[in-house]
């Protein structure tokens, strides 16, 4: 199946390792993988500052981008609940357009979520030994129901140990503009976050969301805790890290 | 109510330094998250449960002039006297006229957060009317001249100590530190207020448009002596909370505690049918009942009209890590938490309330626990919209949104910037790969770092990628 790859915005400037590690996984599942050059953003930053001119164009962008592909697929639940969730409300109004950003919705996927409810992923290729915590962030969990996905993917990697700290679902305070225009509020949210990371005491923290990544260990660092790593499940799951 | 939403942010600053606040807010996790995660597997269905709660209250939305004029009539017919309030300032008025009218000197009230919208207390005093709040929470803040925090347990901002301290200070009799003890204290100062009232005020958790009863559900039996025993029982409520039949409301009431407090069901559950007739035993001899408009009708037949589905619950902010982090206060009128953040603005104006629609993460805690599918994350993103639609943003955020938008639309121009971006980032990050300052951004930085990009974009790369 030909798998349109949605980089997201964050993954294309702040880390795109993270973007080879889900291309990896992606073909590891069997996959054919196309990356569409001109893709940019999928609008989620306007739709959620109550642009929803600026979201709808940029949905329409998206749809001519990916409509060709069997599937599209995102390292981020965030991205892929904007496309799922979001983008036939932005075109409620145009029977026409609307029908195709239906079909393409339904065939939007989060990475974990798609290896293992859709590509059926056995074999996962990388390597990691040591202790994990997961962070399930919001958009995956809540619109998505991604939270056994990332969990089974790990369950199949032998030196993984996954510890669970306490409010695992509890939002990390990332929320895009929120973490800068409520500074000291996200900052609070993700020093609670850090606070039951710490205590369960793990190698690494692990989430499927660049964005409550770089918020938390953004934090962590600040709070001068500079030993656990801070990981994407997809690099975790593609082993593009150094084992520990 | 002063409306003071327009200080959030100050008021953010204070609470999250509020060090007595912080370790009386830890409590919502196991109280109130804990309790309500415990008891929903007591349904067979919950999410069931809850579709059916939401199209009951619907039904009720898609006509409800229809079910008030039912409820009108059921309610008159048992001997009732309903009043229609379209502000809060008409309900003060009514209130204060039934008062002379009967030559009430003292009121005994029972929780009330419509009667918090209107101010009413300070109205009613200003008549001549002593009034006591007979909910302990309530009655607390009534001593410490403070507004409710929560819509279901106003004082959980307070602690035991506090509690302490001030009843010492009111009561004049040495201070107790012991739970029951305290309760003992103020069962007894409030007994004589239930005996001696004139007027019992209460809410309404539900009106039942085919018995025309005001339903109320408490925990304390401070509602059940407030409306049985005074001469006259005035109930007063939102026009949104008229359900069609009793057995509606068994729906609603599974929900309810569970969503609220996590209890099973609430101690009382008080069903007021018309004053006392001939043959009763007990009741008020005059029972009014006030349908408060007070800005809910602005809502129907618009995309926030779901919001008046809202039964009050208070789940909505028990799992909202925003409320969790600093309270009710902050937001600055009557309502806080999820469901605040969308009436306030509401109520008392967008332009007095900016901060509230934004001061969400959108992290859908709140639309997955409410027991009537408010999809309140998306109502605060219309607010949103409307505050774009109306130029009620920054300037500076509208220009970094317009820039934005412009890149995103222009993929050459937006990897070109994205291109250099990415370089001065990993340059400023310097060998640590941290960035412990950014300009235009120290709503970030002042507490976090930001780690550095490695300095090209995935595009870059996965193009020389592909020509290798």
């Amino acid at each position: 199946m030909r798998v349109g790859f949605f980089v997201t915005c964050l993954v294309d400037a702040m880390r795109p390792s993270i973007g080879f590690a889900a291309i990896r996984l992606l073909e590891a599942a069997g996959c054919e993988v196309v990356v569409p050059e001109d893709q940019t953003c999928c609008g989620q930053p306007a739709y959620n500052s109550g642009d929803r001119g600026t979201a709808k164009t940029l949905a329409l962008k998206v749809l001519g981008e990916f409509e060709t592909c069997d599937y599209v697929v995102a390292p981020s639940g965030s991205c892929a609940g904007m496309i799922r969730m979001h983008y036939p409300d932005l075109w409620r109004d145009d029977p026409a357009i609307l029908d195709r950003i239906t079909l393409l919705s339904q065939r939007t996927y989060e990475l974990t979520d798609f290896l293992v409810n859709v590509a059926g992923l056995e074999t996962i290729p990388g390597h990691f030994h040591g202790t994990l915590t997961y962070h399930d962030s919001c958009s995956g969990l809540r619109e998505l129901g991604v939270q056994n996905q990332p969990r089974a993917l790990l369950a199949k990697m032998p030196g993984v140990a996954l510890k669970e700290m306490v409010e695992a679902t509890t939002c990390c305070g990332f929320g895009g503009a929120f973490a800068v225009k409520f500074g000291e509020l996200s900052t609070r949210m993700a020093d609670n976050k850090c606070s039951h990371i710490e205590a369960a005491g793990t190698d690494a923290i692990v989430a499927g969301d660049l964005g409550c990544l770089l918020n938390i260990e953004g934090r962590l660092r600040r709070r001068g805790n500079h030993t656990i790593q801070v990981l994407h499940i997809a690099e975790v799951l593609a082993g593009n890290v150094e084992d520990t | 109510m002063q409306v003071s939403a327009i200080h959030f942010k100050r008021s953010v600053t204070e609470k999250l330094n509020d060090a007595k606040l912080q370790n009386a807010l830890s409590r919502l996790q196991t109280r109130f998250v804990g309790g309500r995660a415990a008891v929903i597997d007591e349904i067979a269905d919950f999410e069931a449960s809850r579709t059916a709660a939401a199209a009951i209250r619907d039904c009720v939305l898609k006509n409800l002039d229809q079910w008030l004029l039912r409820f009108e009539q059921q309610a008159t017919a048992r001997g009732a006297t309903v009043h229609w309030a379209e502000s809060g300032a008409d309900v003060n008025r009514i209130v204060a006229e039934i008062a002379a009218r009967h030559g009430v000197r003292k009121a005994a009230k029972s929780k009330s957060m419509v009667t918090e919208e209107c101010g009413l207390n300070e109205a009613l005093e200003a008549q001549g009317v002593e009034v006591v709040e007979t909910d302990l929470g309530e009655y607390i803040l009534q001593l410490a001249h403070e507004a409710p925090s929560h819509i279901v347990a106003p004082v959980v901002h307070k602690n035991k100590e506090d509690i302490a301290d001030l009843f010492a200070d009111k009561h004049h009799l040495p201070r107790k530190t012991d739970i029951a003890e305290l309760c003992r204290e103020a069962r007894e100062i409030l007994r004589p207020a239930f005996l001696s009232a004139d007027m019992g005020i209460s809410g309404a958790n539900f009106l039942v448009a085919e018995t025309g009863s005001a339903l109320i559900v408490t925990n304390e039996g401070n509602g059940r002596l407030v409306t049985t025993l005074p001469r006259v029982h005035v109930a007063i409520t939102g026009i949104e909370k008229v359900v069609p039949t009793l057995e509606d409301v068994t729906t609603l009431l599974r929900l309810l505690p569970r969503s609220a407090t996590g209890q099973s069901i609430t101690n009382y559950v008080s069903v007021l049918t018309g004053a006392k007739g001939a043959d009763d035993h007990d009741g008020p001899e005059h029972f009014h009942i006030i349908l408060v408009d007070n800005g809910r009708s602005s809502l129907l037949g618009g995309e926030m009209q779901s919001m008046l589905r809202c039964i009050r619950c208070g789940a909505c902010m028990n799992h909202c890590p925003v409320y969790q982090n600093i309270g009710g206060h902050a937001y600055g009128w009557v309502y806080p938490g999820p469901m605040g953040s969308i009436l306030t603005p509401t109520f008392v104006g967008l332009e007095n309330a900016p901060d509230l629609p934004n001061a969400s993460t959108l992290c859908g805690a709140c639309g997955v626990v409410c027991p009537v599918k408010i999809p309140l994350p998306d109502l605060l993103r219309q607010l949103r919209e409307k505050q774009m639609a109306r130029g009620l943003k920054s300037w500076q955020e509208k220009i970094a949104l317009k820039l934005w938008s412009w890149m995103a639309r222009h993929p050459a121009v937006y990897a070109l910037s994205t291109k250099i971006t990415v370089r001065v980032l990993k340059y400023a990050g310097g060998r640590e790969g941290l960035l412990h300052r950014l300009p235009g951004a120290s709503g970030w930085t002042d507490g976090r770092d930001l780690p550095a990009p490695v300095g090209k974009t995935f595009r870059e790369l996965y193009r020389q990628g592909k020509r290798s």
